[in-house]
């Protein structure tokens, strides 16, 4: 299993050669309650990294999603569309979101483990 | 208790209402009407007979907690007693019984009371004129916006930004982007007061305006306001007035004399219209001098003792809504003024200070008071200390709904942490205010000592706690197509 | 002084208790110089004084009697169930919040939720919204759903949509990336097709060629409509609108010199997600009792702040509350039977004012329903002439339609008795 990797934002990205997989972290999950609709990108549609591609809505906040990786959408987890609580309860696993097919190198950027739960703890937000 | 609906009562055998008959000859729609203009399949509406109906909605009535009944100690809504004057003002037939397009010689009492409400709003805000029409408050803010945008493009100035503090109302961010704006936030210093090192850095020739609450959604008056309206206009900034606190100091602070380019009311807080579980309401809008060519038209003038209607304002942003604003809000606001005076309004204002303070007395070592008081006409605690116990604002909340109580606003503003925000109003009296310290101090009592117990409430209401997340679920269910059950309306089940 | 409630007595006690010599102590944060002790307004009045100055100002309007009345133009007469008011006027309704919270506001939510479906089954779509402030802001929001949904730019107003909604849309389009165009050829960068069926003039418009046209070009349909008119004519959702929207006043509502009154929405399932303003659903508590709740509150401006796509934050409850009122006493069958007796009394209406010398039919080869426009004979001294018998006559569209000049729309509805038409022919006949 790839390592997974943390943004700012809160999204999380392992990749297995040119495909990365992308979601949103425990930590983003918790503060955001039970998710109840995610709007996602079509396969095929570009991601950038950094930009917003889609928005996921709890009962009591509605969060923008940041692509932390930028390339073309190779397949969506359609399995949200009736059980958008996988995020809560799967974050990691069956609450992936996107994959993407990279457009270049997997950016390195990206925080490990130990720095992201330092900054979501710091930062809380 | 609950209700059956309108729909699930309805008896096929019942009888429609009788209406007068037509009384003239020739065809009706479905013979002179071509078929695939005429409807094909029947809504499905209920059908009762009016002892039903009456029932069934004061059934639903007594479901309600209202300002009638309960104390609203809601932080920024001013819920305040809703004279039933107003609502005898509003009903007299000579305001109810006018169309809008008649002539306005045969309207000259409705132009009167708008012009004489429009000089008592602009005398109690310190401003030049105010337009009566926008529906509510976010509206009114909007309007202010787009005045403000209209006024820098008629200078040759496009300015892009708007700054907003972070303690401000949802809506602020929200009409500034609805304007083409884009929002910049301002911090709050530690004191909850806007920080004037954040304002100076965001500053720049392409802010707009800054909106600001005063007091703020804190309860706490900028101390500073003078040094930040001088910061704004030198860099060719106006200032907007979020008139949600409004009622911490009529007939003791002026929003224009602090330098308020524009200054929104909504009279459904401070000028008592009622709330009506939601609306309607009414926002007017307040300007200084330079921002009334911009007004929507059109506009009340006076000339020769005749009241008349202006459209031709070149400059005007236009119509915000249909013709002259929410009228029947109109009569009771003005009704209210009428009956209070400049007095009645001064002393309202200072009893709504005074309130807030002693209720907030009553709260020290009950709840967290994350800022020093005194505070205006209401004040922020927080439910921070309860954290130990799992007991949060929202079951604060509902404890008080178990106790006869409506909640006050909660998790707002979002720069407290469990936010509980009071706002006891004037015409709550002292006793009214003791027994809901009382009662707070109950439920953090039993936060300590049965926090489960506290979270099961409230359970003496006609429901418990609802599954809010799973009506969520259960519409995006229908939305994607997994559920015929569309969640947002009845549907006759199929047979 | 009126409605407030602490004494001298109360007041001192609770300046102790804060442990303040006077109220100076607690406003020490207002600058010296801000600091005023009293509003240049006369002073308060007793409610007799009051209530007497409201009179006045009342008399000094003129109400012409609803039979007489046959202006509308956006709003009309009609008979209003006096269980109407018996209901908006019971202050648990009228005094009660906004139902954030829903243990204690059950009654507003299930009314609300009452008039959702109403809405829905009205204009035959999936989905209506707790409601909206008027017609006109119902156009202007409808617009910019479609702006978001296609993210396309332009709203093509077709025919003769009521011209202040138009101006409302115009002025909540700038700074909305929108850009308002008239005309009925939509285009790939049409968002929507915006009609009205009956149109201003209450002529009948072909609102399934345009909403085929809209579609062929990728474009919604918004179908502005009339209510009342539903109980007889093909509602949007027949003839596939994606947005059906209108002015609810009819619906139980007084004229009250324009407001308040209600606007209505209502869309496909595709579209519920951009809705603006309230909805309410159905819920659950955990003894399995059914409730009503606000949802899909975070779409809303409290919670996406900037990134809304409508700053609404309020409905109009209690006129949604009224026309519900009115739709389930009047139930299909009366509804309808309004329609089809203002639909009979108009078309007698036209047919003795087109027999008038001088008078014809604006648009003869055109359908109408309980409103039409007629070329009259010098509209102004004809309207004064009117008046002073007490009849508010037609309404002079020439005001807004330059091309409409000396055109006068009639409407005719049940409140409007065959006697008072006669009435009206004679006086013009004088």
């Amino acid at each position: 299993m790839a390592e997974r990797r943390y943004s700012k934002t809160h999204e999380w990205v392992t990749v297995d050669g040119k495909t990365a997989t992308v979601g949103i972290s425990d930590f983003a999950q918790a503060q955001l309650g039970d998710v109840v609709f995610l709007d996602l990108p079509k396969p095929g549609g570009k991601v950038s990294k950094g930009e917003t591609f889609g928005v996921i809505e709890s009962v009591k906040a509605a969060s923008d999603l940041y692509s932390p990786v930028s390339g073309t959408v190779a397949a969506v987890n359609d399995n949200l569309t009736a059980h958008p609580e996988l995020v809560n309860s799967d974050p990691y696993g069956e609450g992936w979101l996107l994959k993407v097919e990279l457009a270049g190198a997997a950016p390195s950027d990206l925080m490990d483990e130990a720095e992201y739960k330092k900054a979501a703890e710091d930062g809380a937000h | 208790m609950t209700e059956p609906l309108s729909f699930e009562l309805s008896r096929p055998g019942a009888e429609p209402p009788r209406l007068p008959a037509a009384g003239v000859h020739g065809p009706g729609p479905e013979e002179a009407l071509a078929k695939d203009v005429l409807r094909a399949q029947r809504p499905d509406l209920p059908r009762l007979s009016e002892p039903e109906i009456m029932r069934h909605y004061s059934r639903m009535a007594s479901l309600n907690y209202s300002i009638s009944e309960q104390f609203y100690p809601l932080g920024s809504c001013t819920m305040k007693y809703n004279p039933v004057a107003n609502e005898a003002a509003a009903a007299l037939p000579g305001f109810a019984g006018l169309h809008p397009y008649q002539d306005e010689e045969t309207v000259q009492g409705a132009l009167e009371l708008m012009h004489r409400l429009e000089r008592a709003l602009a005398e109690i805000v310190g401003v030049d004129r105010v337009t009566l029409q926008p529906a509510a408050g976010a509206h009114g803010e909007w309007t202010a916006l787009r005045m403000i945008q209209a006024y820098h493009r008629s200078r040759g100035d496009s300015r892009t930004e708007v700054l907003v503090p972070d303690s401000a109302h949802g809506t602020n961010p929200a009409s500034a982007a609805l304007s083409g704006f884009e929002v910049v936030e301002v911090r709050s210093g530690p004191d909850g007061r806007i920080s004037l090192a954040d304002l100076e850095s965001k500053l720049s020739p392409r802010v707009a305006a800054l909106m600001l609450t005063n007091p703020n959604t804190l309860g706490l008056f900028e101390r500073e306001i003078l040094d930040v309206a001088e910061m704004v206009h030198a860099t060719g900034a106006m200032l907007y007035y979020d008139g949600a606190n409004l009622n911490a100091f009529m007939g003791v602070a002026r929003p224009g004399d602090m330098g308020f380019d524009a200054v929104h009311m909504n009279l459904h807080k401070t000028f008592t219209t009622p709330h009506g579980g939601g609306g309607p309401g009414a926002g007017p809008v307040g300007v200084k001098a330079d921002l009334v060519p911009f007004l929507p038209h059109p506009t009340v003038e006076k000339s020769d003792g005749h009241f008349g209607l202006d459209f031709k304002r070149p400059k005007s942003i236009g119509r915000v809504r249909s013709f002259y604003g929410n009228f029947g809000m109109l009569v009771r606001a003005y009704t209210y003024i009428l009956a209070m005076g400049g007095d009645g309004l001064t002393q309202a204002s200072l009893d709504a200070v005074l309130s807030a303070n002693y209720l907030r007395k009553q709260v020290e070592g009950v709840l967290d008071l994350p800022h020093d008081g005194p505070c205006m006409h209401e004040f922020v605690a927080s439910a921070h200390n309860l954290a130990p116990q799992g007991v949060k604002a929202l079951d604060v909340a509902k404890g008080l709904l178990e106790r006869d109580f409506y909640a006050p606003t909660v998790y707002f503003p979002l720069v407290v942490p469990e936010a509980i925000m009071v706002e006891p109003t004037e015409t709550e009296s002292k006793a009214t205010l003791d027994a809901f310290a009382a009662a707070l101090k109950e439920i953090v009592e039993q936060a300590r000592t049965d926090p489960a117990a506290l979270h099961a409430e409230p359970h003496s209401l006609p429901v418990g706690r609802l599954d809010e997340v799973g009506t969520a679920r259960r519409i995006t269910a229908y939305l994607t197509g997994q559920s015929e059950d569309p969640v947002l309306r009845w549907k006759r089940a199929r047979k | 002084m009126p409605y407030l409630v602490h004494s001298p007595q109360d007041r001192e006690e609770m300046l102790a208790a804060i442990g303040v010599e006077s109220m100076d102590g607690l406003l020490g944060d207002i600058p010296a110089s801000l600091r005023i002790h009293d509003l240049t307004l006369a002073r308060g009045l007793s409610e007799f004084e009051t209530m007497a100055t409201l009179r006045d100002l009342a008399a000094a309007n003129r109400v012409f009697a609803d039979r007489l009345t046959f202006r509308g133009g956006g709003v009309y007469k009609r008979f209003i169930p006096t269980a109407v008011a018996a209901v908006t006027g019971k202050p648990e309704f009228y005094t009660a919040y906004t139902p954030y919270q829903p243990e204690a506001s059950q009654g507003t939510l299930q009314a609300i939720y009452e008039f959702q479906t109403l809405i829905a089954e009205l204009t035959a779509l999936d989905v209506a919204n707790a409601s909206l402030y008027d017609g006109a802001t119902a156009v202007a929001e409808a617009s910019m759903m479609a702006r978001v949904h296609t993210g396309r730019d332009e709203i093509l107003v077709a025919g003769y949509v009521h011209p202040e909604y138009v101006e409302v849309l115009h002025t909540f389009s700038e700074g909305r990336g929108m850009k308002v165009k008239r005309g009925d050829e939509p285009n790939n960068k049409t968002a929507a097709v915006v009609f009205q069926q009956p149109d201003f003039l209450g002529l009948l418009v072909d609102a399934r060629e345009l909403t085929e046209r809209a579609h062929s070009a990728g474009a919604l349909a918004i179908a502005c409509v009339d209510p009342i008119s539903l109980a007889i004519l093909a509602p949007p959702g027949e003839y596939g609108a994606d947005i059906a929207v209108g002015e609810g006043q009819q619906l139980g509502l007084s004229a009250s010199f324009g407001g308040p009154h209600v606007g209505f929405i209502a869309c496909t399932k595709d579209l519920v997600r951009r809705l603006p303003g309230r909805l309410i659903g159905t819920s659950h508590d955990a003894q399995g009792r059914r409730g009503f709740v606000l949802t899909l509150t975070a779409r809303e401006q409290h919670i996406r702040r900037e990134k809304a796509t409508s700053n609404i934050c309020t409905n109009h409850s209690l006129c949604a509350l009224a026309a519900a009122v009115y739709m389930t006493y009047m139930g299909e069958a009366g509804m309808r039977e309004v329609a089809e007796i203002s639909f009979k009394r108009a078309h007698a209406l036209a047919d003795r004012l087109a027999a008038l010398p001088g008078w014809e039919l604006a648009f003869p080869e055109r359908q109408f329903l309980n409103e039409f426009p007629m070329i009259v004979p010098k509209s102004r001294p004809l309207l004064r002439k009117l008046a002073k018998k007490g009849i508010l006559g037609g309404l002079e569209v020439g005001r807004w339609f330059r091309e409409l000049r000396g055109v006068l729309t009639f409407t005719c509805t049940e409140v409007n008795d065959p006697a008072a038409i006669d009435q009206l022919v004679e006086a013009l006949g004088a």
